[in-house]
């Protein structure tokens, strides 16, 4: 065996290891708030949950009992007309970027989008207030919906973009090729190729939204009571959560970790679903 | 001669079934009719086709007029405040809403100092979990470890404000507070009451808040650098870590700060979890104990209770403010992490 033409000394050896440790240390301190924060989440939040708390409207303040059923229908919607404005302008928006945006105007399409994206959540729904409760006289579900909405728009359409890039050129040549125009090749084979990875970028549009609160203060506002009206005030979840964690009341307490462990769990279950939807292959044109 | 223009569809063998001409022009109207007639119709694609342009044209005109918008908005809306303050509103330290007489000083104070304070205790940890995940992970492992970090970018920041509240206060009350009062009280950073609430327990909540962002652009930044600056250095004979601290962090170094920006865009602008736990009080004091307020959580707070015209207004100025600071914060974040990433897809941005 020749010698080795190169030995490390100690203190460099030592020094190495030392950083190595310490950036293994750092991996592990970050996931430490996450298994605190979901751990208490369901410790405490399985506590207050029984079928009441799904059904029921909220009593009145520092009374036992009642629910959130109110604040999980009205999140359901919010989400749901959010999604009305958020998913068709995002993607057309990404369709755009990806087909047509290889330009300056695309340039500016896409800085806009990014500073969109980086815009506070309570400034957009300033915006929507301005925008929507102003004229209308009153706080409404619209208004949030149009505040989720536009905050969608952006994770939605650069994700889009992104996913359509993906796609091969030389299928968008293949389709176009045997004359199928422009258009029908953009939709009926590139979206369908990139359609599961689109289904993704919606789900990160809807999970960046489904637990906002900031923009739902001043538009949704909440509702002690059942409202399915678009033009009316509406309860959240998110919103309610917080109301409840800053009463002075333990039962309060209890129902806010309680809707945290519906809110997670309807996050998560949504995701999952989608994700298994377009695992399975339900979603045509899978990769 | 038959001309044949290229980019039309057509099927051959229906064009040459119609009659045959020297005449160009002929020739291809002849042809366009006979296309016109099978399924597909030129005109009607050509038609579909600007149409179909037209429609995604104008969902990117919506992304531009949003952001134009938001703006208008502002800035409309907070006219009444700037032309009855003037610049006076960023310096001054009165929030009297009875004598409709504002300042925004100790918002933009709280806003700094709790988004800096989330900084400073994210950033080195953003750091090593990227370098952990890209370098150093066994592979089997790195999936399940950067799920985890981005499942804590999935919570809604109103739980961070439950769990800021009821479990991170008083655990700062309890065990982190008398400790650093103890120790480095004499800085003057560590005194005074221990809340738990405060300064320092909105800075912890903001650094969780953006560390997964922090993290996963640091580590697409990281990946971006060429294997071979590696390998050169190891060739040289350094050790992992001199590797990693010569060839790739010198590399990334524009990526990581720009990454480290883009944190800091999302902590100036986080609101729920830190009007929980900050204290909520317009005062600018040198402890970090002490309780404060930033622009986001004042806007949450206040907003809805807002009476009278110069109210609402300063609130809506408060908002510009915290519009334009992220707008060039975000845009000096982009133009640095472009820098490092150059032609890779920017999945940081999104």
């Amino acid at each position: 065996m020749p010698k080795p033409l190169h030995t490390t000394s100690l203190r460099r050896r030592l020094s190495n290891w030392t950083a190595l440790g310490l950036i293994t240390l750092a991996a592990l301190i970050v996931t430490v708030p996450l298994f605190l924060i979901l751990g208490t989440v369901v410790v405490r939040g399985l506590g207050a949950l029984n079928w009441a708390f799904l059904t029921q409207i909220p009593k009145p303040i520092g009374e036992v009992g009642g629910g959130m059923g109110n604040a999980i229908a009205g999140s359901i919607l919010l989400l749901a007309y959010a999604s009305l404005i958020g998913v068709p302008l995002g993607i057309g928006a990404g369709v755009f970027l990806a087909e047509y945006g290889r330009n300056k105007f695309g340039n500016v399409v896409r800085f806009t989008a990014d500073a969109l994206n980086g815009v506070p959540s309570v400034v957009i729904g300033m915006t929507a207030w301005a925008l929507v409760v102003v004229p209308q006289k009153h706080f409404s579900m619209l208004a949030g919906s149009v505040a989720l909405g536009i905050m969608m728009i952006p994770v939605i359409s650069r994700t889009t973009e992104e996913v359509l890039l993906l796609v091969p050129q030389s299928i968008r040549e293949a389709a176009l090729g045997l004359g199928i125009p422009k258009w029908r090749t953009i939709l009926s084979v590139v979206l369908r190729t990139a359609s599961a990875g689109i289904v993704t970028s919606v789900m990160l549009a809807f999970a960046r939204i489904a637990g906002e609160s900031a923009p739902l203060m001043f538009t949704a506002f909440g509702n002690e009571f059942w409202s399915m009206n678009p033009g009316q005030p509406v309860a959240s979840l998110p919103l309610q959560i917080y109301k409840y964690a800053i009463q002075p009341y333990e039962q309060a307490h209890a129902q806010a970790w309680t809707a945290a462990w519906v809110l997670i769990s309807m996050i998560v279950a949504t995701v999952v679903f989608f994700r298994f939807i377009v695992g399975r292959g339900a979603i045509k044109g899978v990769s | 001669m038959q001309t044949m223009p290229e980019h039309r569809p057509s099927r051959s063998s229906e064009v040459s079934d119609g009659p045959a001409t020297t005449d160009p022009v002929l020739a291809s109207s002849e042809k366009l009719e006979v296309v016109s007639k099978s399924r597909v119709g030129v005109r009607e694609n050509v038609f579909a086709d600007q149409v179909f342009r037209g429609i995604v044209v104008l969902c990117a005109l919506a992304v531009l007029a949003i952001v134009g918008l938001i703006f208008f908005e502002l800035v409309s809306q907070s006219h009444l405040s700037i032309s009855k303050f003037g610049f006076k509103f960023l310096v001054k330290q009165i929030w009297d809403p009875v004598a409709e007489d504002f300042g925004a000083l100790p918002f933009i104070y709280g806003t700094v100092v709790s988004s800096l304070l989330g900084l400073m205790i994210a950033v080195p940890l953003s750091i090593g979990t990227a370098l952990f995940l890209t370098e150093i992970c066994p592979r089997r492992l790195r999936a399940v470890l950067s799920l985890l970090v981005e499942l804590l970018a999935a919570i809604p920041s109103v739980i961070y404000g439950l769990w800021g509240i009821f479990v991170l206060a008083p655990f700062l009350r309890v065990y982190v507070q008398p400790f650093l009062a103890k120790y480095f009280g004499w800085t003057g950073l560590f005194s005074g009451p221990k809340y738990g609430w405060g300064m320092l327990a909105a800075g912890f909540i903001v650094a969780i808040m953006i560390l997964p962002i922090i993290a996963s652009i640091t580590r697409e930044v990281i990946t971006a650098v060429p294997r071979v600056q590696r390998e050169a250095a190891l060739a040289l004979g350094a050790t992992k870590w001199e590797m990693l601290r010569m060839a790739v962090l010198r590399n990334a170094r524009p990526g990581i700060f720009g990454a480290t920006i883009l944190g800091l865009g999302r902590a100036l602008g986080e609101t729920m979890a830190v009007t929980m736990v900050i204290g909520n009080r317009p005062e600018i004091a040198k402890s970090l104990f002490a309780p404060g307020y930033t622009l986001a959580s004042a806007i949450a707070n206040e907003f809805t209770e807002a009476v009278g015209n110069t109210y609402l207004s300063a609130l809506m100025e408060m908002a510009l403010v915290l519009f334009v600071i992220t707008l060039i914060v975000n845009a000096l974040a982009g133009l640095l992490v472009w820098s490092v990433t150059r032609g890779m897809p920017a999945r940081a941005l999104a």
